[in-house]
C-alpha cells in the first residue's frame, strides 16, 4: 500500500471523488493552476481541467456563496479556504445560509458543500495563521465538523464528507501535513514511519460521526482531536500511565457513546484541544460527561487547552498545549 | 392519499415549460460553457508586455474639486510623469525640489536595503518569515510622503516603506521583525505586521482588505469633528475582490468622508494573476460606478505617484471627498518566503515589465537634472546597507525569536483586554505554575489545590 503524508492523502481523496462523481468540483484561492499554497490540489487542474478545478478571486465570502449556489443546483463543490483564520468573511454564508438551508426550506433545498480548510498552530504563523475555530461551527446546528489527525483518516473522512448530503467543515491540522507532531517543535518525524500513513490509492471511506480509540487504557481517558492527538499520545507514552486515548475525528455529530463507554470504565478524563478554553468544544464534552457519567467519575474532568488569548507568534510553544501540560493534567486526574 | 399529496407540485411544471420555450427563441446562441480566466503567462511561456500606451503629458490635471466624471480617462489610462528618457513632463509633474527628490530616493533605497537584508536573514533562519516589496518602493514612499502626520494611514504588509516615511526607526522595525524584547507589538505578530502609533500608522493585520473600510470609518471620524485630515489605506489587486473593498467604496460614496483608497496592482496575488481577479478593465474604473474619481497611475513612477496622492489629499482636505487610486506596479519577488513563484509564472517575467524599477527611474531623473551621480548613488547605497546591517546587529543584541529571548511568555495575557480579567489572571497563574520546575510542595494541579477549587 502506498505511504502518504496528509497532503497526499487529501489530494488522493479529492482525486478519487473528482474521478467518481462528475458533479464534484474543487476551487479556491490559488487552488487551480498552482495547486494550493499547501499543494493539496497539485496536479488536479491538469488532470480534470479548469472547469472542475479552478482558481477563484480572493474572497472567502464569495467562494462559499458560489459553492452554496452550485450545491443548490446539482453540483457537489469542495471549496478550499486557504487558512481557517480566513474563514470569517464567509461566516454569514456558512452559518446562516449553508447550515440552515435544509431547515429553512422544510427539507426542500440543501447544498452538499465540503469546505476544506487548514487549521491549527505549530508553524510560527502568529495570530492569523494558527487558529482552531472549530467551536464556532460546532455551535451551528446543521453543519458537520470534521478534523482528521492522520493520512488514512484524512482521505477516508474527506471522501465521506464529499459524499455527505449535509454540509461539512473539514479542518486539516496544518502542522500534521508533513508529519505527526509530538509536541517537540524542532522534531518533524515523517509520516512514512506511521501505520496510518498506509493509505489505499483508490476509493474507501471512513464514516463520519465515529471516534477512534487510538490507544486503549484503563486508568484515565484522554479525549482530543487534530494535532493534539499526537501530542497527547507522546505525553501518555512518556508518562507510563495506562490511558485510553480517543481521537474524536468528527466533532459534529459527536460520537458520545465511545467517550462515555471509556469514561465509565476509567472514571477519569482529560480533554485536550488547541483552541481557547472558554466555550471551546472541550466545554461541551465536559458538560456531556458530567451529565452521562457523573456516577462513574472519580475525579474532576481536566481540560488542557490554548489560553483565552489570541494565538501569539513568539510565545507559540507556551500557548499550545504541551506534553508536560497534558501529563500534569493526567496525573492530577489520577491523584484526585 | 399520501402519494397524491407529495406528487402534487404545479409550480415545478410551469417553470419547466417556460424554460424550454426561452431556449428555442434564442438567436445565434454562443456555446455556453463556464468561463474560467487564465493568467497571461505561465512557466514555459515567453512573457510579452506591451509598453504602457499613455505617455507623460497625455492626461490633463483637473482642479481637485472637479466632478468625478471629468476623470474617466484618468481611471482607464495611466498618469505618468517620468518618460523613458528620465525627464519629467506634463501637468502632473509635482515640481519637487531636488532635496525632496533625493530624500524620496534615499527612503526608497533604505526600504530596498532593508528588504534585501531581511530576506537574507530569513534564509539564514534568523527571521521566521518575510515578504519582499522590492520594486514597489515608490508605492509606499511616494505614497506616504505627501501626507501630514495628522493623517492616519492603514498600509498593508507590502508597504514597509510607509513606516520608514512615518519615522519608525529601522531598529524598531527590526526588533518587531525578530520578535525580541523591544518588539513594540510584544512578539504577538509575524514579521512585517508593524504598528506605529507615534507615526499615525495603524497596526497591520493579516486578513487582507479589512483596513480599507476601516479607513473610511476613520475618515468619517475626521468629518464628524470637522477636521481637515485624511485617512488612507492600501490593499492589493487580489484583495480588491473581498467584500471589504466593496463595503469601503460604497460607504465612501455614501458619506463622502476624506479618505483615499488605494489598490496596489502588482499583477499577482500569490499565484493568481490580476486578470483572474476581475473581468473589469481597470481597478480605478470601479470608482465611477460609485460617482467617485478613480485615478490610475504608473506605480513605479515616483513623481506620478507623489502627484496623484497630492491631488487626492487636496481634494479630500477641500471637502471634495474620497478618491480611489490604482497603482500599476509589479511584484518582483516571491509572494513571501514561503512561496516559490517559478511554480506559476515564468522566471523571467519581470524582465519585460514596462514600468521598470522605481529606484532606477528616479535616480536617472535626478542624474539627468544634474542633481545626483552614479558615485553618489553607490556610496549612499553602501552607507544605507551599513546602516541596515548595524541596526540588525543592534536589534539582535536585544534577543530574537531564534535565540528565544523575547518578551516573557506571561506578557501573552496582556492587552487581551484593557485590564487583566480574573479568568486570564487565573490562566496566567496556571501557566506559571505549569512551567515552573517540579518541586515538592509546589502544587501543580490546577484543580486539586488545598481547597479543591478549579482554577481558570
Ligand atoms: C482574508 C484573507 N484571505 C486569504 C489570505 C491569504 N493571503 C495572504 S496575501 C494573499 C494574496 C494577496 O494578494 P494581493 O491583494 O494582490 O496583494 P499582494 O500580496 O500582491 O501585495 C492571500 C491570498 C489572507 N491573508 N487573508
Ligand atoms: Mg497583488
Amino acid at each position: 500500500m502506498p505511504k502518504m503524508n496528509m497532503i497526499h492523502a487529501v489530494r488522493s481523496g479529492l482525486e478519487v471523488m473528482l474521478e467518481r462523481d462528475p458533479s464534484v468540483c474543487v476551487f479556491g484561492e490559488d487552488v487551480g493552476y498552482f495547486g494550493g499554497v499547501f499543494r493539496a490540489t497539485q496536479g488536479l487542474q491538469s488532470k480534470f481541467g479548469p472547469r472542475r478545478v479552478f482558481d477563484t478571486p480572493l474572497a472567502e465570502g464569495g467562494i462559499i456563496a458560489i459553492a452554496i449556489g452550485m450545491g443548490i443546483n446539482g453540483l457537489r463543490p469542495v471549496p478550499e479556504i486557504q487558512f481557517s483564520d480566513y474563514i470569517f468573511p464567509a461566516f454569514d454564508q456558512i452559518t446562516n445560509e449553508l447550515a440552515k438551508l435544509r431547515y429553512r426550506s422544510g427539507g426542500e433545498w440543501s447544498a452538499p458543500v465540503t469546505i476544506r480548510t487548514p487549521c491549527g498552530g505549530g508553524i510560527r504563523g502568529g495570530l492569523f495563521h494558527s487558529q482552531s475555530p472549530e467551536a464556532y461551527f460546532t455551535h451551528t446546528p446543521g453543519l458537520c465538523v470534521v478534523m482528521p489527525s492522520n493520512p488514512h483518516d484524512a482521505k477516508g473522512l474527506l471522501i465521506s464528507s464529499i459524499e455527505s448530503d449535509d454540509p461539512v467543515v473539514f479542518f486539516e491540522p496544518k502542522r500534521l501535513y508533513r508529519g505527526p507532531f509530538d509536541g517537540n517543535p524542532e522534531h518533524v518525524p515523517p509520516w512514512r514511519d506511521q501505520p496510518t500513513a498506509e493509505v489505499p490509492d483508490g476509493y474507501y471511506s471512513t464514516p463520519l460521526g465515529k471516534a477512534a480509540i487510538v490507544r486503549g487504557g484503563e486508568e484515565v481517558t484522554v479525549v482530543t482531536w487534530g494535532t493534539m492527538v499526537h501530542v497527547a499520545r507522546a505525553a501518555i507514552d512518556e508518562s507510563g500511565v495506562d490511558a485510553e486515548l480517543i481521537d474524536l475525528r468528527t466533532l459534529a455529530p459527536l460520537d458520545l457513546p465511545t467517550i462515555t463507554t471509556s469514561v465509565e470504565k476509567t472514571g477519569r478524563c482529560v480533554v485536550v484541544h488547541e483552541a481557547p478554553r472558554t466555550c471551546g468544544f472541550g466545554a461541551e464534552i465536559v458538560a456531556l460527561l458530567q451529565q452521562h457519567c457523573f456516577w462513574s467519575l472519580e475525579a474532576p474532568i481536566g481540560r488542557v487547552t490554548g489560553w483565552d488569548t489570541p494565538f501569539p507568534h513568539a510565545q507559540e510553544w507556551q500557548y499550545m498545549p504541551s506534553r508536560e501540560r497534558i501529563n500534569r493534567a493526567v496525573r492530577s486526574a489520577l491523584a484526585a | 392519499m399520501d402519494g397524491c399529496m407529495t406528487n402534487y407540485s404545479p409550480l415545478v411544471g410551469t417553470a419547466r415549460s417556460s424554460l424550454r420555450s426561452a431556449e428555442t427563441d434564442l438567436k445565434d446562441p454562443l456555446p455556453l460553457v463556464l468561463h474560467v480566466p487564465t493568467a497571461p503567462h505561465r512557466p514555459g511561456d515567453s512573457p510579452r508586455f506591451e509598453p504602457f500606451p499613455d505617455q507623460p503629458g497625455d492626461l490633463p490635471k483637473p482642479d481637485t474639486l472637479s466632478p468625478f466624471d471629468l476623470l474617466h480617462n484618468h481611471a482607464i489610462g495611466m498618469i505618468r510623469v517620468l518618460g523613458a528618457d528620465g525627464a519629467a513632463a506634463g501637468p502632473w509633474d509635482p515640481q519637487l525640489s531636488p532635496q525632496q527628490l533625493r530624500s524620496g530616493l534615499e527612503m526608497m533605497m533604505r526600504a530596498r536595503c532593508l528588504d534585501v537584508r531581511m530576506i537574507g536573514m530569513q534564509r539564514q533562519g534568523r527571521l521566521s518569515f518575510y515578504l519582499s516589496s522590492k520594486g514597489e518602493e515608490a508605492v509606499a514612499v511616494a505614497g506616504a510622503m505627501p501626507y501630514s502626520t495628522r493623517d492616519i494611514l492603514f498600509p498593508s504588509y507590502r508597504q514597509p516603506g510607509t513606516l520608514l516615511v512615518r519615522g519608525m526607526p529601522l531598529l524598531a522595525m527590526m526588533c518587531h521583525s525578530i520578535s525580541n524584547r523591544h518588539d513594540n507589538v510584544k512578539g504577538r505578530q509575524m514579521p512585517l505586521h508593524y504598528s506605529w502609533k507615534a507615526g499615525n500608522v495603524v497596526s497591520i493585520s493579516s486578513p487582507v482588505g479589512t483596513q480599507l473600510p476601516q479607513a473610511v470609518g476613520a475618515a468619517m471620524a475626521f468629518a464628524c469633528r470637522g477636521e481637515r485630515s485624511v485617512a488612507a489605506a492600501w490593499i492589493g489587486d487580489g484583495t480588491s475582490s473581498q467584500g471589504d473593498f466593496h463595503h469601503a467604496i460604497n460607504f465612501a460614496s455614501v458619506f463622502l468622508p476624506p479618505c483615499i483608497l488605494h489598490v496596489v496592482n502588482n499583477q499577482w496575488a500569490i499565484s493568481t494573476h490580476c486578470q483572474q481577479a476581475t473581468g473589469g478593465t481597470a481597478f480605478a474604473l470601479r470608482a465611477e460606478a460609485y460617482s467617485l474619481p478613480g485615478l490610475r497611475v504608473d506605480g513605479n513612477d515616483f513623481l506620478a505617484v507623489f502627484a496623484v496622492e497630492q491631488w487626492a489629499i487636496e481634494r479630500a482636505r477641500r471637502g471634495g471627498g474620497p478618491t480611489l487610486i490604482e497603482l500599476v506596479t509589479y511584484r518582483r519577488e516571491a509572494h513571501s518566503t514561503s512561496d516559490d513563484p517559478t511554480q506559476y509564472r515564468p522566471a523571467d517575467e519581470g524582465n519585460g515589465w514596462p514600468g521598470g524599477d522605481p529606484i532606477d527611474r528616479l535616480k536617472i531623473h535626478l542624474i539627468q537634472r544634474g542633481e545626483w551621480s552614479e558615485e553618489a548613488h553607490q556610496s549612499l547605497d553602501a552607507a544605507l546597507d551599513q546602516e541596515v546591517v548595524a541596526s540588525l546587529a543592534h536589534a539582535e543584541s536585544f534577543g530574537s525569536l531564534a535565540s528565544g529571548l523575547g518578551h516573557s511568555p506571561s506578557t501573552m495575557f496582556d492587552d487581551v483586554y484593557t485590564n487583566l480579567p480574573d479568568h486570564l489572571r487565573n490562566q496566567l497563574r496556571e501557566m506559571q505554575i505549569e512551567t515552573a520546575k517540579d518541586e515538592p510542595g509546589n502544587s501543580i494541579l490546577p484543580f486539586v489545590g488545598k481547597d479543591r477549587r478549579a482554577a481558570g
